[in-house]
């Protein structure tokens, strides 16, 4: 567990994003300690993705953002680009789920690094590639130092995503947030991907956010999980806690979902309905349409995240966490 | 399976020919390389394995969309016609395929209802009135209402439109449905309703079904019978708690240990694999998997293993697996 008296090396407060006056994210709050892996799930249009976006000024024009995203206590939300790029690729990199994509395919990869490396760490050309190399000895590219005169559709969707991982550490980042970083590839080369941010998050000792739909991947990964619905936190939690007693009903309806290898094969227990659209959210609780558990209350206002009782570290947005708590706020009143 | 299988496939081999390289100098790419397999009436099997190991293309294969270079499919006990033959069309309402992005299988420009009727216009099934009760049947028994039928793709959501995928599939009442990742497309919470629907139609209809997926998770929760698919080859093949608790092949070894488990912690005792996916344009010499083994032996790179019983109706095709069974042989 992370030493609890670490401050945060970024804190997102209320973060609302909004695209043509449609809400997209309905005010996140997050803090990350250094050297800590947390991981945020949900599905696809949740807002796990765009949280990053917008703290990282990555989203169009259009978007209509506002909160707080405070990187070692300095505000980033509106800053001007000059000073972003400053942070992003250095301070705080990213990865995406489709590596080929992100890089240039008529580049080199190694002059794709070197660049990195020469506008965030100020390198010369010639100690620039003597650090490639090394990066991509670190992140497992068989024969460095030639392969780094290779374009990118020379490589497989494995590599180039350890080239992605390489490119992102070369900015000797204190955040690694990886969005998807798998989902395109094969199953045992995911098990190489997942090996590999583990063993560099160790080892830097860098904060490590791991964007999945998957909650497999990031069982394995993380020590603590954001569950996100329909553009906000629903439940927050440890990630042993969060696998043993899922407080949100949108929780446990997702853990039931999932087949598994493990247990004998049984009926899945699928959540009706569907995800709602962004412009045509129900009032209240936005899972409540799909709740088993729903009560009349559920359809009038959105619970907050609250913590479980005795549970600081847990937290749920759900009105029958906050019914419990009731009884306490009245004592403490 | 006692009875005859419903479908029977002896020594299939498919070659694509590509063009790579600066000079485009063609190479030949075996997709499928001798697989043999049988699926009987009712039963549903899974094909699992990674990008290029050939399992969409096997996919095609038995459902006669396109021919092999060598090798026979028979389907209720005749060969498998030609495609464009007259009993090629009649075949098309006993077998069936289902893909993975149900936008891209839909009419943009058709209503839901129509596009289910298509199948049953096309062979002449009913009359106008029947067509339509039938219609609107086919859409109750997707999950989704008789309304539905009046909507086009686009107002449907992805969940919806795999079922309306799935009711068109399921219009000329066929004895086998090819669905090649139908759920991979689909998000956690939809995906389990999807999954929980083709295992009620299979169990209602009693129909057969190829189910193509690289989620061994998926696959496991709908397969009666499960086959492990490595660079064109099955490389084992058998009951899904057998062969997922217990695998015998090194590559099914990995590829189970490698599936991310919720709840489970942190990664223990995995079986990480070195080295990137084979390329079916340079496969290697012997035992295609020999390269990336971590139990490779001299012969594994020299002969290519047979597909052979491992005892409890299993298959699998690894010298290792041999010796140690001749071994057991011997000792008793």
């Amino acid at each position: 567990m992370t030493d609890a008296c670490k401050e945060p090396i970024i804190e997102i407060a209320d973060l609302h994003v909004a695209f043509d006056n449609v809400p997209a994210l309905h005010g996140v709050d997050l803090s990350l300690r250094r050297g800590e892996s947390v991981g945020m799930v949900g599905e696809s249009g949740c807002g796990k993705s765009v949280t990053w976006l917008a703290a990282l000024g990555l989203l169009p024009q259009r978007a209509q953002i506002s909160g707080s995203v405070r990187l070692a206590g300095e505000e980033l939300l509106h800053e001007p680009a000059s000073r972003l790029d400053k942070v992003r690729g250095g301070r705080i990199a990213m990865i995406f789920q489709d590596p080929a994509s992100a890089l240039n395919p008529v580049q080199k990869v190694g002059d794709q690094i070197i660049e990195v490396l020469r506008l965030h760490r100020g390198m010369e050309r010639h100690a620039a590639r003597a650090e490639a190399r090394r990066l991509f000895d670190q992140v497992g590219i068989p024969d460095p130092a030639r392969r780094l005169d290779a374009y990118p559709h020379e490589f497989s969707g494995g590599q180039n995503q350890r080239i992605m991982i390489a490119m992102a550490l070369a900015g000797r980042p204190e955040i690694l947030i990886a969005d998807e970083p798998t989902t395109a590839l094969d199953v045992t080369i995911q098990a190489q991907i997942l090996d590999l941010l583990q063993q560099i998050q160790r080892e830097m000792g860098m904060a490590l956010v791991l964007i999945s739909h998957d909650l497999g991947i990031i069982g394995e990964l993380c020590e603590r999980v954001l569950v996100l619905y329909a553009g906000r936190v629903v439940e927050e939690a440890p990630v042993d806690r969060l696998f043993a007693q899922p407080h949100h009903p949108y929780t446990q309806g997702l853990l039931k979902a999932l087949p598994s290898l493990e247990t004998k094969p049984h009926r899945l227990v699928a959540i009706p309905g569907v995800v709602p659209s962004a412009t045509d959210l129900p009032m209240g609780c936005a899972f409540a349409p799909r709740c088993a558990q729903r009560v009349e209350r559920c359809g009038e206002w959105a619970s907050e995240l609250a913590s479980i009782p005795n549970e600081g570290r847990h937290k749920a947005a759900c009105l029958h966490v906050a019914s419990e708590l009731a009884p306490a706020e009245v004592v403490a009143a | 399976m006692m009875a005859a299988p419903l479908l029977r496939a002896e020594g299939l081999v498919r070659r694509y020919r590509l063009r790579q390289g600066v000079f485009r100098h063609p190479v030949t790419v075996k997709a499928v390389d001798s697989l043999s397999l049988s699926v009987a009436r009712g039963e549903t099997l899974g094909i699992v394995g990674e990008s290029g190991c050939g399992k969409s293309t096997t996919g095609r294969l038995l459902a006669g969309l396109e021919p092999p270079d060598s090798g026979t499919i028979s389907f209720g006990g005749e060969p498998l016609p030609a495609a464009g033959h007259a009993r090629w069309r009649r075949l098309r309402t006993r077998i069936q395929m289902v893909f993975q992005d149900p936008l891209g299988a839909l009419d943009r420009r058709l209503t839901i209802g129509e596009q289910i009727a298509e199948p049953l216009e096309i062979h002449r099934l009913g009359s106008k009135s029947e067509r339509a009760d039938r219609v609107k049947t086919l859409l109750v028994d997707v999950g989704l209402r008789p309304d539905h039928g009046a909507r086009y793709p686009h107002e449907l959501s992805g969940g919806q439109r795999q079922r309306a995928v799935l009711a068109r599939a399921l219009a000329t009442d066929p004895d086998l449905i090819v669905c090649d990742e139908p759920v991979s497309a689909l998000d956690v919470s939809i995906q389990a309703q999807v999954i929980n629907l083709l295992a009620d139609l299979k169990e209602q209809r009693r129909m057969a079904m190829i189910f193509i997926s690289h989620d061994l998770r998926v696959v496991r929760q709908i397969s009666d019978r499960i086959a492990v698919m490595y660079l064109g080859v099955i490389v084992e093949e058998g009951d899904p708690n057998l062969v997922l608790r217990d695998p015998l092949h090194p590559y099914s070894q990995a590829l189970i240990s490698a599936v991310p488990t919720p709840g489970a912690g942190r990664r223990r005792d995995r079986t990480v694999l070195q080295g990137d996916p084979p390329n079916p344009a340079a496969r290697p010499r012997g035992c295609a998997f020999h390269p990336r083994c971590p139990a490779a032996l001299p012969v594994c790179a020299q002969l290519a293993p047979e597909l052979t019983s491992a005892g409890e109706g299993r298959r699998v095709a690894c010298h290792l697996v041999e010796a140690a069974g001749e071994g057991r042989k011997e000792t008793v």
